[in-house]
């Protein structure tokens, strides 16, 4: 009997949300799937590069504990290691699940999957379709899920938008409040566990290079709620995107992977064209910092070095933010194979063809590493996570758990490329697992009490009262400039170079902001498909957000991987290596830095702001010995 | 390179509602597209009559024509509105919601239909299950990548369906870009396992034969997907599965 089957709801049909879905329906729940458009449209289909997963079919002898090592070296430590060593030793397997789905994955003339360098690694792990591979893997999911659709066991409620949990008075998540973006009607839906899967926050920064829906709004109404945040402060730049008033255009990190080089003109005052400049003239500067690695260092490190070559040492194109994307050294039909995803891009809003003159690029905020906490449960006989268990990708919020960006487990101070799609689809099938195992546990069903109790309408009243509060246009503040002021705050004073003056600014702006954005005025009030509304209801939720992200960063006095405060920069000694006196000397101050930092951030809801505490990481994989060095 | 931006849109307040027309003119930016246009209205919306009305309602997400949520007929012609760039368009710009689904609200449309239509084709390889069997799926040649890799870039923007003339509220024609999904499916090595599925689920009214090849699909595609040539395999996949299917009784 369908109504006697446990039920999850699962919030966001990106990859996670998905994998999250599937799996929940597997293991015999019924899945109600919301989503603020049809989930095909969702963010994942941006991701381009690739999927990292180690095969060794290259002739590198790659292997697990390097994919292992290069994750939590390239997070600066800051990330739980058993999670960590689940990820990287699933992902093979995850990899031969997506090759079954018929994800177009890049073939060898040998008919298997190719694989490509990314960054922060020195081996090739990166399983790719050409330049869109996060499109491929959504697709691949939602097709599955459709699947699952027309067997009956899940049911999508697509143009809706998550508004708020539901918790019983145990302090139990028991549903969620949504609205249907067309009718305007809000409801309440009872489960017996939910799973936020909603993504990004890029919007919280105003212009990035994610979707326009990744405001955070969800885990922002969650964190208000209860559920805990961590590592907000921890955003990621990615070095190479196309600046532009209305999104900045991810330029894959394949582009370098695949022999793309980062350059200015030697002489800041050369006008010449790209390609009249001769190479001696040409300073790769990546190249030269970093011999190791050269342009595919971690991102948090080339946006670093593009940042300083553009403001410190004034080396930008024409003494504008820019600096070359180099692919036009290679054959122009190869590229077209390999990328031309991203190069049809550059082409169509730039007008110029990459194959044939550099892309000009800069930094842009990218990927958030922090999200709400969730749990997990280690195994004492492997070191990993074990699984399944109720505890993994729970968060504190007993029945809430999170996967894929909205939380916070895999990437620690600085995400690897291509270790994004991985953990979205690896947590969101450890999520889908995870909430079928609670349900499991809770030995009845919950959700077979009707939503008519007093939890379920109270909280519809409380939804219903702050839209009205809304709609009632009792302020002047327009909420579309409220965000850009927002954004703009947050890109100045949060950037990748951060200092504790500005950040205090971005505190006392922001506490002005968050007063401003309860005072808002409406240019629509009308009861159908009101776009304003919903979009004012976000900003005021991406503000909130904010100050966690703001106040995690002011108090955290030190550098670590995108989170960089040069006051409290602990530089490696220039020209030294492990074994020099001076490098170990450095590695010692180094050691004593972790045993004060080396923690993740929490922060709780409180009406007087965060509240920020915070907790040791797990480092039994890999001790903390090697400081990363790249050069 | 005049200093404001002609626009007339064309706007419907729900879905019973008539449509009506309301122009306005806003100021000249470089680099502006469609969507960012309409982002740059929201803020300000007042129309060319110096009135105040409510925002124009319309889709968008990715911003890189790769989530194919902002279709849209601009100049007349169905696109992609984030990369439809200002400059080059001739003004005044005129923007319609697609006619062939449903109108929500001013440029925001239904599309479930082209949805429910991939389910109708089955357009997903079965599984055992979403967890590790130890094997990939069978090798692809490079060449048959190139092929499948092709129309798995559909976005199910619906371009293909607004441009062809066979396909209407009033139709029951199945459109072109889901039979492009059946194809990819059939071609996929083990896809093809319920190929025949997928070619009944074709057969009939609305299937493949109401294809009156106009070939308005194939021109339309913003990502230039050769739909034509998957309708025209697919017709002769349904009509050996005919005979056999005769046959075979």
């Amino acid at each position: 009997m369908a109504a006697k089957k446990p039920r999850v709801i699962v919030v966001g049909g990106g990859l996670g949300g998905l994998w999250a879905t599937i799996r929940a329906a597997e293991a015999g729940l019924q899945v109600d799937l919301f989503s603020l458009f049809q989930v095909k449209r969702s963010h994942s289909a941006c991701a381009q590069g690739g999927i990292n997963a180690c095969l060794d079919t290259k002739g590198q002898r790659d292997s697990i504990r390097q994919h292992i090592i290069d994750t939590i070296k390239g997070a600066a430590y800051l990330v739980n290691q058993p999670p960590v060593k689940s990820l990287c030793e699933e992902a093979p397997g995850l990899i031969r699940t997506f090759d079954r789905m018929g994800v177009t994955f890049s073939r060898t003339p040998e008919g298997v999957m190719d694989l490509r360098l990314f960054g922060g690694v020195k081996n090739k792990r990166t399983c790719f379709a050409g330049a869109t591979t996060g499109q491929q893997l959504l697709y691949a999911v939602d097709e599955q899920v459709r699947a699952h659709e027309d067997a009956g066991s899940v049911k999508k409620y697509e143009w809706w938008e998550f508004l708020s949990l539901v918790r019983d008075g145990a302090g139990r998540c028991r549903g969620i409040v949504a609205i249907d973006l067309k009718t305007m009607e809000t409801r309440a839906f009872a489960a017996d566990a939910v799973i936020l899967a909603t993504g990004g926050l890029g919007l919280v920064f105003g212009l990035s290079t994610n979707s326009t829906n990744s405001t955070g709004a969800a885990a922002s109404r969650c964190w208000q709620q209860g559920a805990r945040f961590a590592n907000g402060e921890f955003m990621q730049f990615h070095p190479t995107a196309m600046p532009g008033d209305d999104k900045h255009r991810l330029m894959s990190e394949a582009s370098r992977g695949e022999g793309g080089r980062i350059w200015v003109p030697r002489d800041p005052k050369d006008k010449r064209e790209p390609a009249q400049i001769p190479e001696a003239e040409r300073w790769y500067f990546l190249e030269e910092w970093y011999p190791a690695y050269g342009n595919t260092v971690p991102r948090d490190v080339a946006s670093r070095a593009i940042w300083k070559v553009c403001r410190d040492l004034k080396q930008g194109l024409n003494g504008q933010d820019l600096v070359y994307l180099d692919l036009s050294h290679l054959d122009a039909k190869w590229l077209r194979t390999r990328l031309g995803g991203i190069l049809e891009i550059y082409e169509k809003f730039s007008g110029e063809d990459p194959t044939r003159q550099p892309m000009k690029i800069f930094p842009a905020v990218h990927y958030s590493m922090g999200g709400l906490w969730v749990d997990w449960e280690k195994d004492e006989k492997t070191g990993a996570m074990k699984q399944p268990s109720p505890r993994n990708h729970q968060t504190n919020v007993p029945g809430l758990f999170a996967c894929g960006e909205c939380d916070y487990q895999y990437h620690g101070a600085n995400r690897l490329g291509a270790n994004s799609l991985l953990s979205a689809s690896f947590s969101g099938r450890v999520a889908g697992e995870s909430a079928a195992a609670y349900v499991k546990g809770l030995g009845k069903t919950l959700a077979a009490v009707d939503a008519g109790q007093p939890a379920f309408a109270d909280e519809k009243r409380r939804q219903d009262s702050l839209n009205n509060e809304l709609l009632s246009n009792r302020g002047d503040e327009n909420p579309f400039l409220l965000h850009k002021e927002l954004g703009e705050l947050m890109r100045t004073k949060c950037s990748i170079v951060r200092d504790n003056k500005g950040l205090d600014q971005a505190l006392s702006a922001l506490g002005e902001l968050k007063s401003r954005s309860r005072r808002m005025k409406l240019d629509d009030t009308r009861s159908w498909a009101n776009a304003p509304l919903i979009y004012a209801r976000q900003v005021q939720d991406m503000v909130v957000l904010a100050e966690v992200i703001a106040k995690g960063a002011r108090m955290r006095d030190e550098c670590r991987g995108s989170h960089w405060k040069p006051e409290f920069e602990l530089p490696i000694p220039e020209g030294k290596f492990p074994g020099d006196p001076e490098f170990e000397e450095y590695r010692a101050k180094w050691k004593r830095e972790n045993d004060k930092w080396l923690k993740n951030t929490l922060a709780d809801w409180t009406p007087d702001g965060p509240a920020i505490s915070y907790e040791p990481v797990d480092t039994s994989v890999l001790p903390v010995e090697e400081p990363r060095d790249y050069r | 390179m005049s200093d404001v931006i002609r626009l007339k849109v064309k706007r419907q307040d729900r879905p019973d509602a008539e449509p009506y027309w309301e122009e306005f003119a806003l100021p000249w930016k470089p680099r502006h597209n469609v969507v960012s246009l309409l982002m740059a209205l929201r803020e300000n919306p007042v129309n060319a009559k110096g009135e105040r009305v409510a925002p124009v309602v319309f889709e968008a997400n990715c911003m890189e024509e790769v989530c194919g949520s902002c279709t849209m007929i601009i100049n007349g012609k169905v696109k992609q509105a984030c990369s439809t760039l200002i400059e080059g368009l001739q003004q005044p710009i005129t923007l319609e919601p697609m006619t062939k689904f449903p109108v929500v609200r001013d440029l925001l449309v239904d599309r479930q239909r082209m949805f429910d239509a991939l389910r109708k084709v089955r357009a997903w390889v079965p599984i055992d299950g979403a967890w590790d069997i130890h094997v990939h799926a069978p090798r692809i040649s490079p060449r048959e990548w190139e092929l499948n890799y092709d129309f798995s870039r559909c976005m199910t923007c619906g371009c293909c369906m607004e441009a062809c003339p066979q396909y209407h509220p009033g139709s029951q024609f199945i459109g072109p870009s889901p039979l492009g999904q059946a194809w990819l499916f059939n071609n996929h090595p083990t896809g093809k396992f319920s190929a025949e599925d997928r070619l009944h689920a074709l057969m009939g009214p609305g299937g493949i034969t109401d294809c009156g090849n106009a070939q308005n699909c194939v021109r339309a595609c913003p990502k230039e997907i050769k739909l034509t040539d998957a309708i025209a395999k697919l017709g002769r996949q349904t009509t050996s599965q005919m005979l056999k299917d005769i046959f075979s009784r």
